[in-house]
């Protein structure tokens, strides 16, 4: 199988041609303002270097920074509503609540909340009113919404409310979109709310990149279907993309992750990935990144859909040096680099420069300029790695550093005590993790334990469900494995109620998906 | 309260944020997150709202003053949020049944979800808080509390939950109440808002836990200025101590009845390289132990802190590999008493030890 692996960074765009789990070629073209031209170029380069024929290629797959991008810019996102199906519950608790002004304001902020829900174990706290429904979709469209989400509550738990209600929704208004919380988050109604919100902002801006991508295919000669890299290292492809952007938000890091555990041939390492603006650190288990726990912050939003683990740091190859204090970084000439640093022949001091004058990376077209404080900046980088690299680790046990990325030739050979490693290609690593994405299913869920179901048959029970849920996405049986298992019991409350969360992952199997 | 007293302090929201994050320090790694009570206190309070809380002093005798709380599984609560009626429906039935009305919310609770929840109470009925609470803590029963040990009842006690069902209970000691009480919170969806143990200021004032909320509130300060640095600074000024500062190498969770019991095995990093901690817990955090030796027990409390952050971990979230400091606070002197101790102490859940005060040398 032939799959072409592209990241779509903030300064390049790299693409990896890769035959089932080989490396064959990579290519990097600089990220264009219209975004596709740069994937194109990348694209293009990297099959000519493989010496592939274009027709056949079996997949491409794509890792992206659009939407992430988008909703940090408070830029192209919809003004979307919010219905909460909650009532009598929940109105002590508003949609929007510990949202920045500023993104309540471009997303516009409106939100109803009407009858529904569930109870923990199933039983409704209101049945749905459909009148009272749709009259919140009209105040919702007079008030110039464009998008609609739906939440309600303990919809993982159950979800026919939430799925009735948007159907009733889209039978009476055909032309509008509409998210549903429970195929983004988990329990937490706030957090599971906040990320249907922000997928619905996100989604006019998804059909165009998705039609933006098909036009690059096509153009390109490619002829092979077109997948999208998910936060957990999995893909979707893109009609499922269309309807759920928020699911790619932070593919990046974890594609790079993944890229550098397969390119070291390591299944247990951190992963240090060093772009133009910031280094991204986390750690790799089993191939794939350590998630963050409960919920995760995206651009100053509670969210709770699954996302890799990762600390960010303001330090790149573009990072600016400010020679008085000493200091390197968060601003960064990010882009221009390659114009402005000088050892490209500009006159901004970079971190890249000190790199280049320490001699630990050779770059650029001009000498390195003299330095003599360079063992102190020299110093300085290192504190700052360390110090990130020690805050991402959850052991004292010892285990590799595996450096990617343009800017990983900042970093020296021992970080925290830890041996440096540079795999090869390693400049592509987040191409590569694209590129051997799999499919996977996610299932959470509250279950009372009886006398009839124990943890462990209630545990198989989610497994189960999630392993269809894969294998409905396309992926292999066959290949089935399950990547986490999480059940916590619910405290203070008699009756054994435990949360069940289970993940389970498999190779792509384009027969089976036709 | 009288017009003309000055409160301890008025509680904004950037107070309540400080006092959320003292809250889950003292609930000694249960009483469930304040974040979510928190945010509802916010939206109560509005952009420029605040909370006056009162010294108990300042209340008249016959002053009738009305602890509320959460009650039930505070998971629920992040998915099912309460209606915003359930207060008012509480207070009026409590002003009801006691022929009088309420001056003053009380936090029964000072650690975990319940040190906001009152806030949420105050700000929806105008009324100020006591500086203080009926634990020091967080407890998992509602007759662990000062007032069970000077033979005040919780009853009479109203529920309500957020579909507006009420009642009200008359029992015949606190224990019967936390059993009836915890029955019916099931059935109402798993979290209920109570309001119980109706005082007067004059029976409040020989049992109350002074202090409690501006306590939260310095602690919160305290982490917001210091972050990871703030545990020593905790530890000193609090009157307690760092107990062990290690990483969490093992997290053995089991469920038994409504408990989410286990115990986690720190191992020590510093100052405390080349020695093992386990902790204890039941919802909280019950016993610090090493090889065989107790260094803190239930009701003294134990806490665990982020070594990064100085964020409270709590006992559901932990999770292997964090780095962690350990503080051990001493409990209110009330329950070192034989009675306390029969109460919240170590034998009371289990652990077939003799209770030390924590030492603090």
């Amino acid at each position: 199988m032939i799959r072409i692996g592209v990241d779509v960074g903030g300064t390049n765009t790299d693409a990896v041609v890769m035959r089932d789990k080989s490396f064959v070629a990579g290519a990097k073209s600089p990220t264009s303002p219209d975004v596709t031209s740069g994937a194109r170029a990348a694209i293009d380069k990297a099959i000519a270097r493989s010496g592939i024929d274009v027709g056949v290629v079996d997949a491409v797959m794509l890792g992206t920074t659009h939407f992430v991008n988008a909703l940090v810019r408070r830029r192209d996102l919809a003004s979307t509503g919010i219905i909460r199906l909650c009532l009598p519950s929940g109105a002590s608790l508003n949609p929007f609540a510990a949202w920045p002004a500023d993104l309540v304001k471009a997303i516009g902020g409106k939100f109803r909340l009407v009858d529904g829900g569930y109870e923990m174990d199933g039983r409704e706290i209101a049945p749905l009113d459909r009148a009272q429904l749709l009259a919140a979709v009209d105040d919702l469209r007079a008030a110039g919404c464009t998008e609609i989400a739906i939440s309600a509550v303990f919809s993982t738990v159950r979800g026919d409310m939430e799925m009735e209600a948007a159907d009733i929704i889209r039978a009476a208004h055909p032309d509008l979109q509409v998210t549903v919380s429970q195929e983004i988050g988990r329990i937490g109604l706030l957090e599971r709310e906040n990320a249907a919100i922000i997928n619905s902002a996100l989604r006019p801006l998804a059909g165009q990149v998705v039609a933006a991508f098909k036009r690059m295919k096509e153009e390109l000669g490619l002829t092979c279907p077109v997948y999208f890299t998910r936060n957990d290292g999995t893909l979707i492809d893109t009609e499922e993309v269309e309807r759920l952007p928020v699911l790619t938000f932070a593919c990046g890091p974890t594609n790079s992750m993944r890229g550098a555990a397969f390119l070291s041939g390591l299944a247990h390492a951190l992963v240090v990935d060093i772009g133009g603006t910031t280094a991204d650190v986390g750690e790799v288990r089993d191939g794939f990144p350590r998630l963050a726990g409960t919920s995760v912050t995206v651009a100053d939003v509670q969210t709770n859909f699954s996302m890799p683990d990762v600390i960010s740091l303001g330090l790149g190859g573009g990072s600016l040096v400010n020679r008085e204090t000493g200091r390197i970084g968060p601003d960064s000439v990010g882009l221009d680099l390659l114009t402005q640093g000088v050892v490209f022949g500009g006159d901004t001091l970079t971190a890249s420069d000190v790199a280049v004058a320490s001699g630990r990376a050779q770059m650029g077209t001009h000498p390195a300029p003299p330095l003599p404080e360079v063992e102190a900046l020299t110093a300085e980088i290192d504190r700052m790695l360390a110090d990130v690299v020690a805050r991402s680790r959850t052991s004292a046990e010892e285990m590799p550093v595996l450096a990617v990325g343009g800017g990983s030739v900042l970093m020296g050979p021992v970080v925290d005590g830890l041996t440096v490693i540079r795999p090869e290609h390693h400049d592509l690593a987040n191409a590569v993790g694209a590129a051997i994405a799999q499919v996977s299913g996610e299932v959470s869920r509250i279950v009372q334990l009886t006398e009839g179901l124990t943890r462990e048959a209630a545990i198989a029970q989610v497994t189960q469900d999630a392993s269809d849920a894969a294998v409905a996405r396309g992926a292999d049986p066959a290949t089935l494995t399950t990547l986490s298992v999480a059940d916590v019991p619910l405290a203070y409350l008699p009756g054994n109620n435990l949360a069940i969360s289970v993940n389970v992952v498999g190779d792509l199997n384009l027969e089976a998906k036709g | 309260m009288t017009a003309d007293k000055t409160p301890v302090m008025n509680v904004d929201k950037a107070a309540l944020r400080r006092i959320a994050r003292g809250g889950a320090v003292l609930g000694s790694g249960g009483g469930g997150d304040p974040y979510i009570g928190r945010l509802m206190a916010e939206q109560e309070l509005g952009d420029d709202g605040s909370v006056p809380v009162v010294s108990l002093d300042d209340l008249p005798d016959d002053a009738l003053i009305l602890p509320i709380a959460m009650m039930g599984a505070p998971h629920v609560m992040l998915e099912r949020f309460p209606s915003g009626n359930e207060i008012p429906a509480l207070v009026a039935t409590m002003e009801k049944l006691m022929g009088r009305r309420v001056s003053a919310i009380l936090c029964i609770e000072a650690g975990g979800l319940n040190s906001v929840i009152p806030f949420i109470a105050a700000a929806q009925m105008g009324l100020p808080i006591i500086d203080g609470d009926a634990m020091g803590r967080a407890f998992p029963e509602l007759q662990m509390v000062t007032f069970t040990l000077a033979g005040l009842g919780a009853t009479p006690m109203a529920m309500y939950d957020d579909k507006g069902n009420g009642a009200t209970f008359d029992t015949v000691s606190n224990q019967w109440t936390e059993r009836l009480a915890r029955a019916l919170t099931i059935e109402m969806g798993g979290a209920a808002m109570v309001g119980l143990y109706p005082v007067t200021a004059a029976q409040c004032r020989p049992c109350l836990i002074r202090g409690s909320l501006s306590l939260a509130h310095r602690i919160g300060d305290l982490i917001e200025t210091y972050g990871g640095q703030a545990t020593e600074t905790l530890a000193t000024s609090l009157g307690g101590t760092m107990l062990f500062h290690g990483r969490v190498r093992d997290v053995d969770r089991r469920l038994e009845g409504a408990f989410a019991k286990g115990s986690v095995r720190v191992e020590g990093q510093g100052d405390f390289r080349g020695r093992t901690v386990t902790l204890g817990f039941q919802n909280e955090f019950l016993s610090a132990e090493e090889d065989g030796r107790m260094l803190a027990t239930t009701p003294d409390l134990i806490t665990l802190v982020d070594a990064n952050t100085g964020a409270p971990v709590p006992t559901d979230t932990v999770k292997y590999g964090l780095s962690v400091k350990v503080l051990g606070l001493p409990c209110d002197p009330i329950w070192r008493s034989d009675e306390g101790l029969a109460l919240v102490g170590p034998r009371y859940f289990g652990i077939d030890v003799d209770y030390t005060p924590l030492d603090v040398a």
